[in-house]
Formats: C-alpha cells, structure tokens, sequence
C-alpha cells in the first residue's frame, strides 16, 4: 500500500485551505476548536463571521491570491 | 399526517401520499400510478401539444415530479412494481425529452473555459458570483413577515427533505477523484454517519420549530410549477447517465451559491426571535457549503472535465440550468411578496 499523508492542506486559490486527514485544531492556549466535520475550510481572507472556518465571505470581498495573469 | 420519528427525533421518510391532479396529465398519471385503466400515451403527447410553456406548465411538471418520485422515497398506496413499468416510463422519457430541449432553448450558457481542473472551477465560480438582481436571501434577511418565513421553508422543503438525494445518483456513473469528491461531498450532507446531523434531518426540525408538518409531500399541492420544475431539473440530470456532467455542474453551482445567502436566511429567521432549534439548518449550510464549494468546483467539476474533457459543456449547462431554475423560483416568491400576495397556490394551514 503507498504511503499517504495524514494530512493534506490544499490552498484554493482565492479562497481558504482545506485540511483533510487526522488533525485537531487548537486556540493558542491549546484548547481543542470544535470541529464539525471531517474535511474543514480554515478562512485566510480573515473576513469570515465563523472564523477559523471559511463563511465563503471571501467572495463578497473579492479575495485575490494569485498574481493577477499578466494583460494582454 | 406527521412523519413517523425515530427514537432520537430523526423523521423516517414515508411514500408520500398522493397530490390533487393539476390537469388532463397528471390525472392521467395519478390513475395509471393507482392501477387504473387510462390512455397514457396519448394524454401525455395532448398534453405536452398544448402545453403554453412546459416550465411553468403546472400539469406536466406535476405530472414529471410523480415519476420520478417513485425512484426516491415512493408514493402511497402506489404498487412499487410500478417503478419500472414501461409505460409509466414512456411517459416520463416524452415529458423529459420536452423538458431537456426547453432548459437547453432557456438556459443562457456561459463562455467555455479550457478544459482544465483550475480553469473549470474559476469558470464555475465567475459564473455563480455574478449578481443576479433582486435577491431572495436580502429580501429574507431584512424583510420576510413570519408568514413569508414560512411559506420560504415550505418552497424549500421539496427539495430540502430529501436534500442531497438527486446528486446521489450520479455516484456510481463517476470515477477516480471526481467520484471520491462527490462522496466526500455526500458524506457530509448525510451527517457524516449520524443521522441527526443529516441535513433533511435537520431542515425538519427546522420545520417542526415554526409549526409546519415535516413529512414528505405534505404541501405538494400548494407548490406551484417553477419550485416542481427547480426539483424535477435535477432528478432529471441525476437520473441519467448521459447528464452525469449536468448533475455535477448543478451540484457545483448549488454549492457555490449557498453559504453566503444562508447567512441571510438565518439572519431573517433570528430577526424574527427564533433561536438555534431553527437557524441550525442555515448555520450549518455556512459552514459546511464553504467546504463543499470548494471540494465542488476543483475536485469533482475540474476532475470530471479533466479527465473526461467532452463533458465541459454539460457541466456549464447544468451549472447554469441551475442559477437558471432557482432564479425563477426566487423570482416568483419575491414577485407575489412584492405584491403582497401568497408565493404558494393555496392559504398555508
Ligand atoms: S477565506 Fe473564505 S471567508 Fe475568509
């Protein structure tokens, strides 16, 4: 069987990181976040009303992370 | 009558009893579903002749929805057997085959990105960004009286109690990352393993806490032709495998356009003094839409153009029939509120 991570982080352009696989997310004074579902959308807009998750506000603020492609 | 609850509280669907005939089709159907002598064949091509608009022609997108209803939870009183009788699925090929040409004639289509993973999902997500005018969410969240709140809940519950169901079918027809993506998307609408955390599950609460009746069907009748025809769009792409792009693209784009208008709905219902036995439904499509859209439009839209590149323009299609049919169901609540009217063709109870 090939080795997979445990866990796999995957920067959506525009948008949050999604985390899969075991982890726990934990506040700075290490106490466990809630977490509500397996595969999760860490916000990186920082704009979200249900921070550390994504609310998909990013959108409404139009959130660049990529270089915008070059014009012309 | 009320759905039948588990011990935990988690309604069990039930066949769902048998609608009022809207016209010559559906009463055709409803009597060949109960066993009776009937000339179906040639009261569905009348019919389907006279049709002013299959859209919003209430008789055969009724007629459509009770087909296809028996390849999900089933209805009263109708011999299962029935699910496959070929005259039944006739019927349902020739309403389908009018209905497939009017969403393609209708549905305007957006520009074709390349046919790559990253150019999909940015297609996907500049087509369901864009503002469509008026918006249902706004008027919900600022606007709605109780007993607009609750005729939005009944507009909703035809899809929403059975929420995830029609983008099932599309499971085993797909491969590879797109189908694991799907199932990933799936897993969660179904709680994840509980079933009290499955969405149907939870928008039934959703309805019990504002005094509606939960189980499946109960307000059919009050439901007019574009909320019948918003449902019947994607059992009709989930239901085929030549469509499996169009249900995909229609996942996606229900994705997409989820979190952010969630918020509103719950904003609208907590402006009203409701708590979290209510707005948990909402709260929870904030949440877990952010995730799907994502997963959506890169791992099973991307994937599924990616690795079958001559279904891109049925994902855009489904995506766009998608904006396209629940627009119109938006549209025709916000047009009767605005005029201070009922959405729904009869007094709510
Ligand atoms: S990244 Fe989605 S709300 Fe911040």
């Amino acid at each position: 069987m090939p080795e997979l991570p445990p866990v796999t982080v995957t920067a959506c352009p525009n948008g949050p990181i999604l985390v899969r696989g075991d982890f726990e997310l934990r506040t700075p004074d290490g106490r466990v976040v809630a977490q509500h579902r397996r595969t999760v959308a860490l916000c990186r807009c920082g704009k979200s009303t249900i921070k550390p998750w994504c609310d998909g506000t990013h959108k409404i603020i139009g959130f660049v992370t990529e270089p915008e492609p070059p014009a012309g | 009558m009320p759905a039948t609850m588990l011990e935990d509280g988690v309604p069990l669907q039930r066949p769902m009893l048998l609608p009022q005939a809207r016209g010559p089709v559906s009463e055709a159907v409803l009597s060949a579903l109960r066993g009776a002598p009937v000339a179906l064949p040639e009261a569905v091509g009348a019919g389907l002749a006279a049709s002013a608009g299959i859209l919003d022609d209430e008789d055969v997108q009724l007629a459509l929805f009770l087909l296809y209803e028996q390849h999900y939870g089933g209805l009263a009183e109708v011999d299962e057997d029935l699910e496959w009788d070929a005259t039944l699925l006739a019927a349902r090929a020739a309403i389908e085959t009018a209905f497939e040409a009017a969403l393609r004639a209708a549905v305007p289509m957006p520009g074709r990105p390349e046919p790559t993973s990253p150019a999909v999902a940015a297609a996907l997500f500049a087509l369901t960004g864009r503002d469509d005018g008026p918006s249902l969410s706004r008027y919900v969240a600022k606007n709605a009286t109780l007993q607009q709140l609750r005729e939005f809940l009944v507009q909703r519950s035809l899809y929403t109690l059975k929420e995830a169901d029609p983008h099932s079918w599309a499971i085993p027809r797909l491969s590879a990352t797109a189908k694991a993506a799907l199932v990933e998307i799936q897993a969660d609408e179904y709680g994840g393993g509980r079933p009290q955390r499955m969405h149907s599950a939870i928008f039934a609460g959703t309805m019990r806490s504002v005094g509606l009746d939960d189980a499946y069907g109960a307000y059919l009748d009050l439901l007019p032709a574009p909320t019948i025809a918003a449902m019947n769009t994607m059992s009709l792409f989930g239901l085929h495998r030549r469509l499996r792009g169009a249900i995909v693209g229609h996942l996606a784009a229900f994705e997409m356009t989820s979190s952010v208008p969630n918020r509103l709905y719950g904003n609208g219902f907590r402006r009203h003094g409701f708590d979290e036995r209510t707005t948990w439904y909402f709260d929870e499509h904030v949440e877990a839409d952010a995730v799907h859209e994502q997963i959506a439009a890169h791992d099973l839209a991307g994937a599924l153009v990616a690795s079958e590149p001559s279904l891109l323009d049925d994902v855009l299609f489904g995506a766009a029939a998608c904006l396209f049919v629940e627009g119109r169901v938006g549209a025709h609540m916000l047009t009767a509120w605005n005029e201070d009217r009922s959405s729904l063709r009869g007094p709510l109870p």
